[in-house]
């Protein structure tokens, strides 16, 4: 039988899960330009994968979560500066993949799941209230 | 023998659960809006109402049988009759079915639903208190 106290988990998982999107996103716009990265190399996107997250027992409330942050496969952009201490012999520098615009939708994508789970939750609280006043 | 004062609210009882139910599926689908694979679901309302009103506990799937040698088959609990998988109306590429405008105006009608509820129990458990005192 349902529990409306499941939204909570559900909205909850959700919260931290679009949360963690939007670290991850601000990661990527933050070192957009990063040349080298803790191991020497350029940065490399990183994207979340969301997965399913069983709450309740019966496997009718359904969460989610991130289960993994993977480095993006796109190739290192690459710019001629001959005058970057990185650059190669030919002048160019190899630049992190990080797609500008793509993190910018990301980023309006995720805060708006925010929301919506904000939202939700506010909802399933207002129910409970008005359920725990019955009869008074 | 059955107490009036119960029967008078058993129905919306039944009913505050499955919309309860519901919302908890609803609030799964919005959570997941951004999951690959995902399935959106929802409660066969009158079908859950008809469980919870039958006392059956909505019950797993199981595979109907016309004779008597058919072996029997019971999908796992988690398979409950009255859920259903949604249609899509628009599919994605990462085979995730849950379209964010739908599940908005369903969480709200069941939200609205809910309360709607809340104010018959409300109603009923007001005039039990009005028969009793007499006035």
């Amino acid at each position: 039988m349902g529990n409306m106290f499941n939204v909570f988990g559900i909205a909850g998982s959700a919260l931290t899960a679009q949360s963690v999107r939007l670290n991850t996103v601000s990661s990527n716009l933050a070192n957009a330009d990063s040349v080298t990265s803790a191991n020497g190399q350029p940065y490399r996107a990183k994207q979340v994968v969301f997965e399913v997250r069983p709450i309740s027992e019966g496997g009718e409330a359904n969460g989610v979560r991130v289960t993994q942050i993977v480095e993006s496969a796109a190739p290192l952009r690459t710019t001629y500066d001959p005058t970057n201490p990185a650059a190669n012999k030919e002048g160019y520098v190899q630049m992190p993949n990080v797609n500008v615009v793509e993190e910018m939708v990301n980023m309006i994508s995720a805060s708006r799941s925010y929301q919506t789970n904000a939202e939700m939750m506010n909802t399933a609280k207002q129910l409970m209230l008005k359920t725990l006043s019955i009869g008074q | 023998m059955p107490n009036p004062l119960d029967k008078l609210l058993d129905l919306p009882q039944a009913a505050l659960g499955v919309r309860a139910t519901r919302q908890q599926t609803l609030a799964a689908n919005i959570a997941n809006a951004d999951t690959p694979h995902y399935k959106a679901r929802d409660v066969d309302f009158r079908g859950a109402l008809e469980a919870a009103m039958g006392g059956r506990l909505g019950g797993p799937v199981e595979l109907a049988r016309t004779s008597a040698r058919h072996i029997e088959a019971k999908g796992d609990a988690s398979m409950d009759a009255s859920m259903k998988y949604r249609t899509e109306t628009q599919s994605s590429l990462d085979g995730n079915t849950v379209d964010m405008d739908v599940e908005r105006a369903a969480f709200a009608e069941n939200t609205v639903q809910y309360e709607a509820l809340l104010t018959f129990i409300n109603g009923r458990l007001r005039t039990m208190q009005n028969a009793i005192q007499g006035q």
